[in-house]
């Protein structure tokens, strides 16, 4: 629905209250990333911990969400268990879509439920039930029995968490519709502090479409660029996973726990053997006809005789660096079934194969021994880590449960911090260099996403410092807007400038066009200010060691250069932020 | 005459590019259920998607079980509705076989016409919009052209 301010859903758990507020903000914050902190400000306990019942858990979507091709992804916002901080996790699935057809902008929860519950909204209702019988439950079991639960199927969301979450580690994601994520920063953690096993979004209304011709006009220009052109190809072809021989040849693929960057056996992990072999069909987030996600499968005898079942798995580049070439796992559906386990327990899947990267090392270097791994961890061990992700969902002893908390908190606990792939969090899958290692360190999402540090650093040597600052300063500001509408970031090759001023104008939304420069430069500065405010301080952030030991096809990282980017960079978000 | 037809919808990635294109040009409407075509994941996204559509059912169960004479039957299969004279009773939806008609929340009816223009919006060539009979059409004074919503 086109409306100059918000529709805003708060759901008390403890209290069973709800209340829907219309609140202004829409020409200053736009919606989604701004929404979100906007919404974090007015309802969000900055001083009190992550956990506190009263803290929000915020979705928020955007202007232009449902109207646009690929204005399909939600902004999810919460205080962070991973560092006790403002964060944001974006994910998509239908959950965009169905919040906006259950005609709400944002849905704020708080509170705490009496026990495990899952909440249910839609245009027509909004309603709490028990379901106590599903926690401890994986998140195959949970999503099977959810879905016979509730009615809507193929026009709701159900976002839902794991065992990880209920336990409230950190590496918890919230899981949406099987095979997309609010993955990083411990959002399914939050769920789990508020005994919320499941959110049911159901979007049932339809509202009438803007007055005259320039939305359709609009719409179809949006539609052939991202259909027509080859402008998106990359996605509608191998998808992300395309971007593993891609690194791989220019040396900045993270392998085994980046102790290297390339490696001739990663040819049984790139995008195109995964195609070749265990890639079984696509799928789409609702409102995106390129249909990026990747579902492979693996099958799995059971018994002597042959008798077997199979899974379907989706895979991106992400997930197959972090428990494929981080770990050694060279073979794709050894990575599949990797990623199958941290999936049935509500993990990120990122963080584990990172933290199990470290935890591999460490215990060869003999910080750690078998009595606190429990299983022989060996790079390319892909039976090891199967039981390894389990435990460290499920917190199976002292060091599963530290390391579940994040690497680093491990490393302090039995050192090897030297070695801890951490920038911010467990790194993501690009060792391109130092603007990247700087960029995923300090942004605000510690995110690959947060800004292009990954391409900047494919771009010719010798640039100052301060060249690097200002791209990553400007490129987060465009980026800011485009999560505030909220689009999918892969479409940021067509969302340009002028066509998101046109798609605003033709739903009516003049103002936001008219003054995009302005408004997202408020959003950039209002999300640091809050980030800052919970308590970030860009120079208690390291970038480890071994981050300045590899060697890319530029050669070696440049240590000074590193350090004076880090600086320079953590300066300029104080400064932005006031 | 043509009619919408689904017969690759094993390609179907859940996109609801076809539904949110018949609710913006046919209905002119935001919406992913408003429209004459409507994609539904079968037990879970890993079971793939079905398309619920009308069949171009001829003579339609939906024309007979109208009161009003709002539905008529289309030349070649489906039907033409004229909303004016829908009284929103659901009788349509009821009888359909298919589950084809959506009734909104004021019990306003959605059904395909059959103008194909969904068909260009899926990425994945799963729709057609083909000359296709179900057997002999009555020529009556009540068959009509298709091609747009009478309101």
């Amino acid at each position: 629905m086109i409306r100059d301010h918000f529709k805003v859903l708060t759901v008390d758990l403890s209290t069973g209250q709800r209340t829907i507020a219309d609140i202004d903000g829409r020409d200053t914050v736009a919606g989604g990333s701004g929404l979100a902190a906007m919404l974090f400000e007015k309802y969000g306990f900055l001083g009190k911990p992550w956990n506190e019942p009263g803290q929000p858990l915020i979705f928020a979507i955007g202007p232009l969400t449902g109207y646009f091709p690929l204005m399909s992804k939600t902004v999810c916002a919460f205080k962070s268990p991973y560092h006790d901080q403002y964060a944001e996790s974006h994910g998509g699935g239908r959950s965009a879509l169905s919040l906006r057809f259950a005609d709400f902008d944002a849905l704020v929860i708080i509170g705490k439920a009496a026990s495990p519950s899952a909440l249910i909204v839609g245009s027509r209702q909004i309603e709490m039930k028990d379901v106590h019988y599903l926690w401890g439950t994986d998140l195959q079991v949970a999503g099977k029995v959810l879905r016979r639960m509730f009615p809507g199927g193929g026009h709701r969301t159900i976002l839902r968490i794991g065992p990880a979450g209920e336990r409230q580690s950190p590496m918890a994601c919230i899981t949406a519709d099987t095979y997309r994520h609010f993955g990083r920063l411990g959002g399914g953690a939050v769920m789990g502090s508020k005994n919320l096993k499941a959110i049911m979004i159901h979007g049932d209304a339809s509202f009438p479409l803007p007055a005259g011709n320039d939305y359709v006009k609009v719409f179809d220009k949006v539609h052939a660029d991202m259909t027509d052109t080859d402008m998106m190809s990359k996605y509608h072809n191998l998808g992300t996973p395309g971007n593993v021989a891609v690194m791989n040849d220019l040396k900045a693929l993270p392998i085994r726990n980046l102790q290297a960057t390339a490696d001739p056996a990663t040819a049984g992990i790139t995008g195109e053997r995964f195609a070749e072999v265990a890639l079984l069909r696509n799928a789409a987030c609702a409102g995106c006809p390129v249909g990026c996600i990747h579902i492979g499968f693996v099958r799995e005898r059971f018994q002597k005789e042959n008798r077997y079942l199979y899974r379907q798995i989706s895979y991106d580049h992400e997930l197959i660096f972090a428990v494929g070439s981080m770990l050694g796992v060279m073979d794709c559906f050894e990575v599949l079934k990797l990623i199958d386990v941290a999936e049935k327990m509500g993990l990120d899947v990122m963080s584990p194969g990172v933290a199990l990267a470290w935890a591999t090392e460490a215990l060869a270097k003999g910080f750690i021994t078998e009595k606190e791994t429990l299983v022989p961890l060996a790079f390319g061990n892909s039976s090891s880590y199967q039981a390894a992700i389990e435990h460290l969902a499920l917190g199976t002893n002292e060091f599963y449960q530290i390391l579940s908390q994040g690497t680093m908190k491990a490393a302090e606990q039995y050192r090897g911090g030297d070695f801890a792939c951490v920038l911010g969090q467990e790194m993501a899958g690009y060792a391109t260099g130092e603007t990247f290692f700087v960029s995923q360190a300090l942004g605000l999402r510690h995110s690959h996403l947060d800004a292009g540090g990954y391409s900047y650093d494919q771009k010719p040597k010798g640039k100052t410092a301060e060249d690097a600052v200002k791209f990553l300063v400007r490129d987060e500001k465009g980026r800011v807007f485009l999560t505030s509408m909220v689009s999918c970031l892969f479409a940021r090759g067509v969302y340009t400038d002028e066509t998101l001023g046109n798609c605003l104008k033709s739903v009516g939304y003049a103002k936001l066009a008219d003054d995009m420069e302005k408004i997202s430069g408020d959003i950039q500065r209002l999300r640091w200010k809050l980030r800052i405010r919970t308590g970030y301080r860009p120079e208690n952030v390291s970038i480890p060691k071994r981050f300045a030991e590899i060697t890319t096809w530029k050669g070696q990282i440049d240590k000074t250069f590193l350090n004076e980017l880090k600086e320079a960079y953590g300066k300029s978000i104080m400064s932005m932020a006031g | 005459m043509k009619i919408l037809t689904t017969p690759r919808m094993e390609r179907c990635i859940g996109c609801h590019s076809c539904s949110l294109a018949c609710a913006r040009l046919i209905h002119k409407r935001l919406s992913w259920d408003a429209a004459g075509i409507r994609i539904r994941s079968s037990g879970g996204l890993s079971t793939g998607f079905e398309a619920r559509t009308c069949f171009a059912c001829d003579p339609a169960p939906c024309v007979m079980a109208c009161p009003t004479g709002a539905y008529s039957q289309r030349k070649g299969g489906g039907v033409v509705v004229r909303k004016k004279l829908c009284i929103r009773c659901g009788d349509c939806a009821k009888a359909c076989p298919v589950d084809a008609i959506y009734l909104d929340a004021s019990g306003e009816p959605f059904v395909c016409i059959h103008c194909g223009r969904c068909v260009p919006f899926c990425p994945h060539d799963c729709l057609e919009h083909t000359e296709f009979s179900r057997g002999a059409a009555p020529e009556g004074e009540e068959a009509a052209a298709a091609g747009e919503v009478e309101s």
